[in-house]
């Protein structure tokens, strides 16, 4: 139920009623902008029942793939590197 | 990016799981996923399977259709069966167990029920349809109420008047309050609920750690982001240092979405008190419509049985919802108990438990081992 799935925003169809075609995973369809500000083509939301309920920010993605990338490669270094850094505090707080 | 093959890459997976097997030894930690979707991607994906065997998953109540005690099915199956009505509902929901059957039997002996994938689907079938009423059976949580909330607004707008909403809308909060509550609650933290929260915003849950002293991780819904998750739990409660984390930090905000919540006070108010399912009673987790609505609210409209019915005995779904069972600790599961054959609403619900484990869970190594014991 809770389910929403990234979709783009491919065209603003209907402005007065906040009517925008979106395009997931291949699929398009109509969805309502009307619970978001100031959204775009070419945008990424996520919807829910119909409805883009937030926008996906694609910088945030990229830093998480990082702090997840990160993980393995410090786990390689630390096997070379002196003892003392393995405190885990260098995953910093997403 | 699509935000979705990016997460699920299994070698990275590994690396992940390598890490939190480290973090995690010498302990166990009992952690629970809200969210009915997180347990779905545990199963899916085969989580449990791959976590370190220390790290006891507990399954929440967060599906909106497994909390929706019967007496509620009972009342849409009441209002379905008028004269004149159609009711439509989201597809999980038809073929919840009411008293006396589903809202799919009432539509074998007749009634008009229809599936719609959005409530602006049901206010549409109300514009085609001028001498029907149209009740929209309104489920879900926060992230679909405001959904409601912008139908009901459209509604009013274009002053259609065979348009009802039963509103049955419920909050996660309140629960969780309820749960840490409970004597019966043992848990060293929570994976938090990703698209609830893009709505209510992860200050939300600061009552967790402040509260409760526990831990809480926000985490979307890709098995990456379940195991990234899950790793800052678990270090969290390593170090000691309980704190609302966000993992899903592409589509969550601290504040959330400020217009989606400005529109959901518009539309709704609390109700003073709500049965859950598995939960009891539990004060200002629902919400009705205001008064300004009330044109539009079926409870005013229509009457309804409102008759408590009590789960049947053999039925164990208010145990699993509070995570003091697993879904294959109940005794009628997988034999009397089917998704063919429901006698629960954790069965039925695309985001119930009891329904992930027998669609991905069964065969798997840990499942069995513990069916074995
Ligand atoms: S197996 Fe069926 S009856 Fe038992 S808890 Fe699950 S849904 Fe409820």
């Amino acid at each position: 139920m809770c389910l929403a799935v990234p979709a783009l925003v491919v065209e603003l169809v209907d402005e007065a009623n906040q009517i925008a075609k979106v395009d997931i995973g291949g699929v398009r369809r109509n969805v309502s902008v009307a619970l978001l500000e100031d959204v775009r083509v070419g945008d990424w939301v996520l919807v829910h029942v119909g409805f883009a309920i937030q926008k996906i920010d694609e910088e945030e993605a990229k830093q998480t793939l990082t702090l997840l990338r990160q993980m393995g490669q410090l786990d390689e270094e630390e096997t070379s590197a002196p003892a003392g850094s393995g405190d885990g505090s260098k995953f910093a707080p997403i | 990016m699509r935000f979705i093959d990016e997460f699920r890459d299994s070698e990275l997976a590994k690396v992940v799981v390598c890490e939190l097997e480290r973090l995690a030894q010498g302990r166990h930690f009992r952690i629970m996923e809200i969210c009915g979707g997180h347990t779905h991607t545990i199963y899916r994906y085969g989580l449990h399977d791959v976590l370190p065997t220390n790290i006891e998953l507990v399954h929440g109540p967060g599906c909106p259709v497994c909390v929706l005690p019967m007496g509620k099915v009972d009342d849409a199956i009441a209002i379905a069966k008028q004269d004149g009505v159609i009711l439509a509902t989201f597809g999980d929901m038809v073929r919840v167990p009411g008293s006396q059957g589903s809202l799919m039997d009432a539509q074998a002996d007749g009634a008009d029920i229809r599936m719609v994938y959005s409530p602006l689907d049901a206010l549409k079938i109300a514009q085609q349809n001028p001498d029907r009423k149209v009740v929209f059976f309104a489920i879900g949580f926060e992230t679909t109420a405001p959904g409601t909330a912008v139908t009901l607004l459209q509604a009013k707008k274009l002053g259609i008047k065979n348009f009802f909403v039963f509103c049955n809308h419920v909050l996660v909060v309140p629960a969780i309050k309820a749960l840490l509550d409970s004597p019966e609650t043992q848990l060293d933290g929570f994976i938090g609920p990703g698209h609830v929260t893009t709505v209510i915003g992860s200050k939300a849950w600061e009552f967790i750690p402040r509260d409760y002293g526990k831990g809480i991780v926000i985490s979307g819904f890709e098995p990456l982001d379940m195991l990234q998750a899950i790793y800052l739990l678990v270090r969290q409660i390593v170090e000691g240092k309980p704190r609302v984390d966000v993992q899903y930090t592409r589509a969550v905000r601290p504040d959330g979405n400020l217009k989606a919540k400005a529109v959901m006070e518009q539309v709704f108010d609390f109700r003073e008190t709500f049965e859950w399912r598995g939960l009891g009673w539990i004060e200002r987790s629902a919400l009705k419509l205001r008064p300004e609505f009330s044109e539009f609210d079926a409870e005013m409209h229509f009457d309804l049985p409102q008759r408590q019915i009590p789960d049947p005995k053999v039925c164990q779904c208010g145990a699993v919802l509070r995570g003091t069972i697993l879904p294959w600790e109940c005794k009628v599961f997988g034999t009397a108990c089917t998704p063919e054959h429901p006698i629960g609403a954790c069965m039925v619900s695309s985001e119930g438990a009891c329904a992930a484990v027998y669609q991905y869970g069964r065969f798997s190594r840990k499942v069995r081992e513990l069916l074995q014991r």
